[in-house]
Order: structure tokens, then sequence, then C-alpha cells
């Protein structure tokens, strides 16, 4: 193919000719205790090959059996995501060879999935999209290669690979909407969005740790276009692994825009599977569909059906919290926050650490203002996310206590902030090793501002005739004084009655 | 004739089997015949019958969410035509899946 | 008195000369093996040699095993004898030697299911069987043939070459569970382990005139069995006698939680029936497709006669038509093939067994191809190939989809069938143990030994073959089958019991002392020494 060589269409002018149609598919690693069909713990970062047994390794002879807890988990999400869900079902052998999947067959659902037919809403720059969802199915993860010799870790070129198979057996939620087509030039936020929305339901539902960076939570995301107007869609491609908000938003982009080119060159698109480049956010060709492989699907016989009760699934309804849109509302009404305010919360993801300072006893201004301010900054000069920085939800309604106390001043609480991110200890501990209480011993302010009025006669002077404004200076002498350990406002105050002022 | 020799070739790809060309003209008679000779099945399985897919009629065998010991890496990894820093090695895979 | 042999030399010369080997040991029966050992007569130490000796003797000529394990069978008996010394109790079986088939993982002895790909493998686990055994004190004397991946009826597709007839060394022991049934019928062991997919336990015990079951699917865990076709492989006892037979059936079933399509029932209880060897008052249906062309004459002479036996002896018995069995050999020959080509995909070279061309430069999709190329054989490769078509695309619903419909039918045939009667009854298989090599390239002419048995396993019910004499034309022994709705595997044993008795009371002596290659073993041991 010689698509490559041509030009991609920016953005603006691509969506100006022609309607995109997306569609997502959604990896979610279950956070179940074992695997999908076998008793091996399900691990993070173990040693390699240590977190396997017969079962997951896929040896003669071994069978599986279903993890009850991930059916429970599946039909979960299904009824959050607001599925039918089947009354009788199968998995299914998924069958084609590759090193990374112990049996050569992945053990999947094919055409009779546990969830079908639900719905998600998302909101994109005030538009409501109602993404529908196509099914919600349970498989099993493959294990994962390491690629040795050239280009460094690349696939391509390499000498040889070495396969860890802990994440093998894995339970793998697969989420699929149905096309999502009308969201013109805000494809790419509406991509994006879902998936956050996806994320945050999930969180909800405690059902998976959702760490896209951890590759718990994966998308492949299905691209067409098609001249506006057209009544037909566009031939898609498959754009595999795009693993953060970020590159889902730019993989949309970049897809759209390297389609429009082809398109306005006289090209055909191929049906067929893209990798999202992260380094350049441009999506490069796969296998193409039309080699694709049969994958001789077939009711998987070492399982016997499943038909999960109609009381089960009306129990695990029952049991469903309140999900993330509806928490939304009302957090926003109970904290008196703006639209504007909320959109920032969750663009930064700071609503849970929010909720959970403000569950912790401060108020919510105060602690939005903390997070989204203060935190974010932290977080983004140490180049992590909001939620890994070294400091809880509780230690942080602790510090606005302090303040609201005037047992701190704000320059003294970032102050603490320094001391807990540096893993000082407490908020209390960092104020007591730091000796940064702010000095309310009367006799020591006392002492301070008498000196600051003796150092500074005409200033006092202006105080004296009025000029209040002009305390703000002894005040500034008297911080500096105490090392900034004074409380402002009772200073000012101070300075005033000594000078006479304000009576 | 119910198969090609160019059919079997691409079923021995599809099964990964490298087999000569003599293999190939071999197995292709007589997967001729034995295709012939099952297509029987055709003859009597009527719309509207059930497939049956399990002798045992059983539903819902499900076990608990609860932990059993795996092996260790040692005897995960002792069959292994290849193995390196604990992991199965194997030849350079061409095609990404 | 069913299956209460005397022993051998006590029979009284009708089969010619007694086996080579410690014969007093090594005729007996399991019954009475697990008798003289509980009651202190006899050590299983004592046993296992005998066993051991006897199979030393013997193997070079009957090729019944892949791999002999000494050392752990006697290691097993020891702790039998230990056991009861120290007064604790012991299973009916404790002490009894066995074969197991290579197709069962063991984590003390290699597992290579007749296979070049597998050949040196040593599991890490045991299977749910195989634990059962050696907890019930069995002995494990080894690993038998078998045809490749349990594909065949003659032992002829294992990799390592086929094993011999006890009746004649140059006929085949039946398959896939040929090294089995040939070690029973040798008296290398006195209880044997096999499975039975399409007849795999049947007719090997048929043509070497034992007994063996094939009990309900999923009354016997697979949990550790190399998968053939998973819907429809069943493990069962092969034995010399009935009553053997169900001892061993009792030990080995049972619900296993790691095999998902095992049943949680309680098993049938077929030792009980064994020793109730009474068919009067029980309806017995004569399956009117599984006779006529096709059949050599002694079987069904023997056949007939059997049931006419029955009869006398206050069965009723009436002719059953069950129009789809004449459609479950295509419709097996698609299910099984297809199940096979993907439960046969893990040997890729990658995480175990054979690697063939890995010379740095090859891809990984070359080395497994060129590694099932030479590490699978002929039949098994028809297999992969005729399953991989059958499941394609383009070819499921007319193939596959077709197959599982005449399933339904089989089942319904069963079901209207055991309306009528209490069990069906039928050859076991058309013809006497054939020559070995007369079949070996014409895959259509092999797979009609399984035309009686593939029923029954479609369906998922028991069945059983018991030997009902010799075929007057060529002495060869002749199979018997009794088949039994889905749990009633009792019944089996019941009708069994019944022939067996009657049957060695007529003749007077047991069946297996026919056995003329049981001569040419002493002639081929004593020529080797």
């Amino acid at each position: 193919m010689t698509t490559t060589a041509i030009k991609p269409v920016p953005f603006d002018l691509a969506t100006s000719k022609y309607e995109p149609v997306i569609g997502l598919e959604t990896h979610v690693e279950l956070g179940t205790v074992t695997k999908m069909f076998c008793g091996t713990p399900v691990t993070f970062g173990a040693e390699p090959n240590s977190a396997v047994c017969p079962v997951c390794l896929g040896l003669p002879g071994s069978l599986p059996v279903i993890n009850k807890t991930a059916i429970e988990y599946t039909i979960k999400i299904g009824l959050a995501l607001n599925c039918s869900i089947a009354s009788w079902c199968r998995f299914a052998r998924k069958n084609y060879f590759y090193p990374d999947m112990p049996k050569n067959f992945q053990i999947s659902q094919y055409d009779e999935p546990l969830c079908t037919d639900g719905w998600l809403e998302v909101e994109v720059d005030g538009h409501e999209f109602t993404i529908g969802i196509e099914r919600v199915h349970l498989e099993e993860d493959t294990g994962k290669s390491m690629h040795v010799g050239g280009a460094t870790g690349r696939i391509h070129g390499a000498d040889y690979s070495l396969v860890d198979y802990n994440r093998a057996g894995i339970p793998l939620v697969e989420i699929v909407t149905k096309p999502i087509p009308g969201t013109a030039a805000l494809a790419p936020a509406v991509a994006r969005a879902y998936v956050a929305e996806l994320r945050d339901l999930l969180r909800s539902l405690d059902v998976s740790d959702v760490r896209m960076e951890q590759g718990s939570l994966r998308c492949d995301v299905n691209t067409s276009i098609a001249p506006i107007g057209s009544p037909d869609w566009g031939t898609r491609t498959e754009t595999k692994n795009v693993n953060s908000l970020r590159s889902i938003e730019r993989a949309v982009r970049s897809e759209v825009e390297r389609q429009a080119g082809v398109l306005d060159a006289g090209g055909r698109i191929v049906q067929e599977t893209r990798h999202f480049q992260e380094d350049t956010g441009a999506t490069t060709s796969g296998r193409s569909k039309e080699e694709a492989q049969d994958y001789r699907y077939f009711p998987e016989p070492d399982l016997v059906p499943m038909a999960p009760a109609r009381e089960w699934v009306e129990e695990i309804r029952a049991s469903l919290p309140e999900l993330p849109a509806a928490r939304r509302v009302r957090l926003q009404a109970q904290w008196g926050l703006s639209d504007l305010d909320m959109t920032a919360l969750r663009n930064a993801d700071a609503l849970d650490l929010v909720a959970e300072t403000v569950a912790a006893g401060a108020p919510a201004g105060p602690a939005r203002n903390w997070w989204l301010e203060e935190l974010s900054r932290r977080a983004n000069d140490a180049g992590i996310e909001l939620a890994a920085l070294a400091i809880s939800p509780a230690q942080v309604a602790r510090i606005i206590e302090l303040v609201e106390q005037g047992q701190l001043n704000n320059k003294l609480a970032r102050v603490v902030v320094d001391g807990v991110l540096a893993g000082e200890g407490s908020p209390d501990e960092v104020v007591a090793s730091r000796n940064l209480a702010v000095v309310t011993d009367t006799s020591v302010l006392a002492a301070a501002v008498d000196e600051a009025i003796a150092a500074n006669p005409d200033i006092a002077a202006k105080i004296a005739d009025g000029k209040i404004a002009a305390a703000g200076a002894l005040v500034g002498v008297v911080m500096k004084a105490t090392k900034g350990q004074a409380d402002a406002a009772s200073v000012r105050e101070l300075i005033l009655q000594r000078c006479g002022a304000g009576n | 004739m119910s198969i090609t020799r160019d059919e079997v070739a691409h079923l021995a790809k599809l099964s990964r089997l490298a087999l000569t060309e003599d293999e190939l003209d071999h197995f292709a008679g007589q997967l001729d015949v034995i295709i012939g000779a099952v297509a029987r099945v055709q003859e009597v399985a009527a719309a509207g019958i059930p497939p049956t897919t399990h002798a045992a009629e059983l539903v819902n065998v499900f076990r608990d969410d609860v932990v059993q010991a795996p092996l260790d890496a040692q005897a995960a990894l002792s069959q292994a035509p290849a193995a390196e820093q604990d992991r199965f090695r194997v030849p350079r895979i061409l095609t990404e899946e | 008195m069913t299956g209460n042999y005397q022993k051998a030399e006590g029979a009284g010369g009708a089969g010619g000369r007694p086996p080579a080997g410690d014969a007093a040991l090594t005729t007996m029966t399991a019954a009475q093996m697990a008798k003289a050992v509980a009651d202190g007569e006899l050590s299983a130490v004592e046993l296992a040699q005998a066993h051991l000796d006897r199979i030393e003797l013997t193997d070079v000529a009957v090729r019944a095993f892949l791999h002999v394990a000494p050392e752990a069978a006697l290691a097993a008996a020891r702790k039998v004898d230990e056991e009861r010394a120290a007064g604790k109790p012991l299973g009916p079986l404790a002490g009894v030697p066995l074969v197991l088939k290579d197709v069962f993982t063991t984590k003390d002895m290699p597992t290579t299911c007749g296979s070049k790909i597998l050949a040196g493998w040593q599991p890490p686990y045991d299977s749910t069987i195989t634990k059962r055994l050696r907890h019930a004190g069995i002995v494990i004397l080894g690993k038998s043939n078998m045809d490749e991946f349990a594909m065949g009826s003659s032992t002829e597709n294992s990799a390592f070459g086929p094993s011999r007839n006890p009746w004649d060394l140059k006929l085949i022991p039946g398959g896939s569970s040929g090294g089995s049934s040939a070690a029973v019928a040798a008296y290398q062991a006195p209880l044997g382990i096999g499975t039975d997919t399409g007849g795999s336990i049947r007719q090997p015990a048929a043509v070497c005139g034992l007994v063996g079951t094939k009990p309900t699917y999923g009354g016997n865990s697979r949990y550790g069995v190399v998968a053939f076709a998973s819907s429809l492989d069943t493990p069962g006892p092969l034995a010399r006698t009935v009553l053997d037979a169900a001892l061993l059936h009792e030990v080995m079933s049972g619900h296993d939680p790691a095999d998902s399509t095992s049943l949680d029932a309680p098993v049938p209880p077929v030792v009980a029936a064994a020793r109730n060897a009474d068919v009067a008052g029980l309806t017995i249906g004569v399956v009117s497709e599984l006779s006529g062309e096709g059949y050599e004459t002694g079987v069904l002479t023997r056949f007939n006669e059997t049931v006419e036996l029955l009869e006398s002896l206050g069965a009723k018995v009436q002719e059953v038509s069950c129009p789809h069995f004449t459609y479950a050999l295509p419709a097996y020959y698609l299910i099984a093939p297809s199940e096979c080509s993907s439960n046969l995909a893990r040997f890729d070279a990658m995480r175990y067994g054979l690697r063939i061309g890995d010379d740095g430069e090859a891809s990984a999709e070359d080395v497994m191809s060129m590694t099932r190329a030479v590490g699978f054989g002929a039949e098994v490769k028809r297999r992969i190939m005729l399953g991989t078509y059958a499941l394609s695309s383009g070819y499921y619903d007319a193939y596959y989809g077709k197959a599982q419909q005449v399933r339904t039918l089989i089942v319904r045939d069963f079901d209207q069938a055991f309306e009528q009667v209490d069990v069906l009854v039928s050859p076991t298989t058309p013809t006497t143990a054939f020559p070995i090599g007369e079949r070996a390239d014409d895959p259509m002419a092999m797979y009609l030994a399984d035309l009686c048995t593939i029923p029954s396993d479609l369906a998922g019910n028991a069945a059983i073959s018991v030997p009902c004499g010799v075929a007057p034309e060529n002495g060869l022994p002749v199979g018997f089958q009794v088949m039994a709705p889905v749990l009633a595997d009792d019944r089996l044993y019941r009708v069994a019991a019944a022939i067996e008795t009657a049957l060695d009371q007529r003749r007077g002596y047991p069946l297996l002392t026919q056995a003329r290659g049981l001569d040419q073993i002493a002639d081929v041991t004593e020529a080797g020494r």
C-alpha cells in the first residue's frame, strides 16, 4: 500500500468534508482474587511465571472452571451499562496460534455474550451523547512477550521473544460500543469522554482498578469517515491498544486526518488493524483484515452453559452503588460548585479526592482549591497523577482544618504539604517537627509589633493619622521577624491597636 | 470432489502443519474420501433440531474466587524447550496480534 | 461366583502352557489379590514384583508399556504393606497393580500420549484419577501404549510402534487403549485404565477378550487426561473379570470440581451389580441397526447365542430400532476431529515438548509448523485438518453444525429406546482382531471398528464390552456390548456378570486361557534366554 505517503488532511478541514463514525472496544482486567478459570492468584509485578498453574499455562490435560465472581462482576458492569443479561449463554473457543496464548485458543464469548444492548451517556462541551453498548462479554487475558534484539522492545526485527504467562488467564471483560455516528468534529472528544466515563463507572463498581497505564484498561478504537451526507459509513480501521485518555483522542484525530487524506487523493480505505504510535501520535498499518484469520469459533466443550438465575441478577442489580453520573449531580448540589468547577475537577481526575477530603471533614470550597491548585501543581511538577501524590485526602482535610482554626496560615500550610510529601509524617507531625504553628503567644507578638513600630516611626505616625492601609507594611515587617509564623490578621489588629488607630 | 488440494494446503497452513508436497497429495485424496463420507450428516439433520454440544446436561458450574497454590516458576519452566530470565524463550514472532 | 476364578494352573491345561512369570500371582483376579493383601497372605510388594517380572519377561513381545516404573511401583506397594502392618484400613483394591494409559498425567512418570511431540514430557501434576489410584493404594506399574492422542483402533498410530494382541502377536490389540488391553490380557497387570472417545476402551477389550467399560460421561474426571475430544472423552476400567472392572470403576469414579463437566452425583452401585448376576425380569433391546453387512459371521453367531442365553436366564428380549445410529459414525468423524483440532493446537513447541527448526532465523510460526509436521503422525494430522475444515466459517453449519444435530437425533433414539427396554445390546465391534498393517493406511476401514461403540459416546451414556466367546472361524474373542442410560452404569455390570457367569460355567475355564499368543510369548521369551 502506498497510503503512508499520502498527506493527512488537517482535522478541521477533514471534518468539514467528512463525517466520522467511531466505535470503541474496551478491555478491562477484572479485580478478582484469582484468574478466570483457575485458582491462581491475580498479581501485578510478580516474578515472571510465578503466578501460573497447569490450567492457565494450558498444560495438556488441564481443564477450566469458571470463576463465579468474574461472572458476577460482568453482570454488574452490564447492569450499570443498562444492558440485558442473557438468561442462557456459553463460552466459545476463539482459535488462533500465538506464542503468548498457552492453548492457542482463547476462551471467549462469541454469539452469546453475557450482556447485550445497553447505553452510557456522556457529555462533551455541553452536548449529550448516548453511546450504545453492543455487548459486554468475558474472556481470558494472554501472556506478555518481551522482545529481545533489534530495536529495543519492538516486535519487528527482534531476534527472539521471552514470554511471561502471569497475565494469562486473568479475567478480561470486553465492552463493545455500537457505532457512534453524529459526533462530527467532537469525535475525538466523545471517544475520550466515553472511556473516561466508563472508567469512572467501573471504578465506582469496584470491579477493576482500571489503571490504563498498567494495562488493566485497554482500548481499541474503530474509526471510519464518509463524505457528509453520504448514506453509507466508510470502511473502518481498528486502532489497537490505545492506552491513555489523551491517546484515544489523538488516535481518532490522526485516523480521521489520515483517512481524509486517502479519500481526498482518490484512494480507498483498507479494512485493517492499525497501531497507535505514542511518539508521533499517528497510527501505522498492522495486519490487513483481508488476510485475517478464520477464528473457527465453537462452543467450549470443557465448560457447561451459564444460566444466571433471575434472582441472582436482581440481587446484583440491588447491590449496585450510586453510579458516577448521579453522584456528580448530587455532589455538585451538595458542594455548591459551578458546572465549570465540576468539569475542572473531572478533567483533573480530582473528583474522588475532593469527595474523600470533604468526607474527612473539610468544607468543599477549600478542598476543591487545594486539589485543583496547590496539589495539582505539585503533581504536575512531579509528572505524576494527582491521586499518586503522597498525601491522603484525610491529611489534606486536616491541613484545611488547621488553617480554619488559625493554627496555620496558607504559607505555613504549604510548608506542611512539603513535609507530608517528603514523607515526614502526618500534618500534625510536620507542624511539630518543623515548629510551624502560628505564633499565638500575644506577648511575643506584642514585642515584635512594638519593635516594628519603634523601627518605623513614620509609618506608625501615618497609621495613627488614620491611614490604615499603611499597616500592611508593618505587618510585613512583623511577619518577617516571626519567620511567617504569625497570623497576619492578628498582627494587623495588634498594629492598629498599638498605633491607636481605629479607636 | 469435496475438497481440492489447494484447500488442503490452506488447512495445513491454518493448522500450522508444514506438510511436504507428497503429504499434501496423499492427504488431499484421503480427506476427499472422508469428507464425502461424513457429509452424510446433511441427509438427516433438518432445521429445528437443536444441536447437542455437551453429553451432560449441566449448567452453572462455577468455582468460588479462592486461591489455590500455583506451580513454582521452576516447575513451570522445567519442561520448556528454551528459557531465559525465568521466561519461556520463543523464536521471533513475525505478526502482531 | 462371578469373577472368582481359580488360579490359572488350577483351570487345567485347556489353554496350553501356563504363561511365563510367577503365574500363581499374575493370574489371580484383582479381587483375589486385594483380599490376599488385606488378609496378609500376600504382600503388595510380592505382587508388584511378580508383575514387574512378568512385564520384563513378556513385554519384549507384547510391547504394551511405554514406560515401566519399578521403583515407583515398589514404593507404592511398600506403603500399602506398611499401612496394613500399622492396622490402617485399606481400600478395596489396595496393593493391586494397574497399568495406566499414557494419556493420564503422572508427576513421577513421563506422559507422551503415544506421540513424538510429547516424548519425554514430565507433567508437573497428577491427573485426578492418578491421584485417586494412588490414594486407594493401587500400584501403578507404568504407562501403556496407545494410538497417538487416542486416535485409532489398533495402537498402530502410536509413534512408538504397535502393541501386540496376546491372542496372536500378529494381530492388533485394539485401540486406542490397546496397550492397556494387551497388558491385562497378557497378565502383566490385572487392571488397566483406558479412555473411550469412540470406543477406545470397549473395542480393545473386545478384541483381547476382556471386560471394558465406558462409564457415563461425566462420571469420571477428565482433569489431567490429555484431551482428544473433550465432549466425548471418558476414562474407564479394563479388567479380566466383570467384578474387577466394577471394583476399579468404583474407585476411579466420582465428582471432581476441577472438571466442569463432571457429574455431581453418587457413583452408581456397580460393584453390587457385578455381584448380582441376575437378569431375570430385565428387558433387553437388540439394536437392529447394529448388525448385518460388514459384521463377521463369527461375531454375529456368538452375539446371537449370547442374546439367547440372556433370554434363557429370564430376560425379556426385543428388537429395537435406533434409525439414526447409522449416522453416528459420520457425526463422530466431524465432532471428534473438530474438538481435537482445537485441543491439539497447544502442542506448538513453545512451552513444552518437541521443538524443531529453531535455528535463530526461523520464526515462531515456522517452528510451530515444522514441529507439528514432524511431531504428529499421519492420523493426527488428518484429523486436525478435517476438524479445521469442519469448523471453518464457510463450512461450520454444513458440517460441525449438522453433526451436532445428528447428535441430538441419536440422543433421542436412545431416549425412545430406553422407554421400552432397560438396556440395549449389540456386538462391540463388527470384526475380531485384525492383522497389524491391514488397515493402517485406509482410514475409512479403520473407522468402521467404532461403528457400534460411537452412539454411546455421542449420547454420553454408559456401555460395557464383555467377552462372549470366540469366533468359530478363527478362535478369536468376540465382545458383547451392553448400553445403559446415563448414570445407570450398574445395569451394565448386572448383565455382563450374568453373561460371564453362565459362559464360564458352560466352558469350565477362563476364556483367556485360550489365548494362543501366550504360547508365542513363551516362545519369544524362551528364545530370548
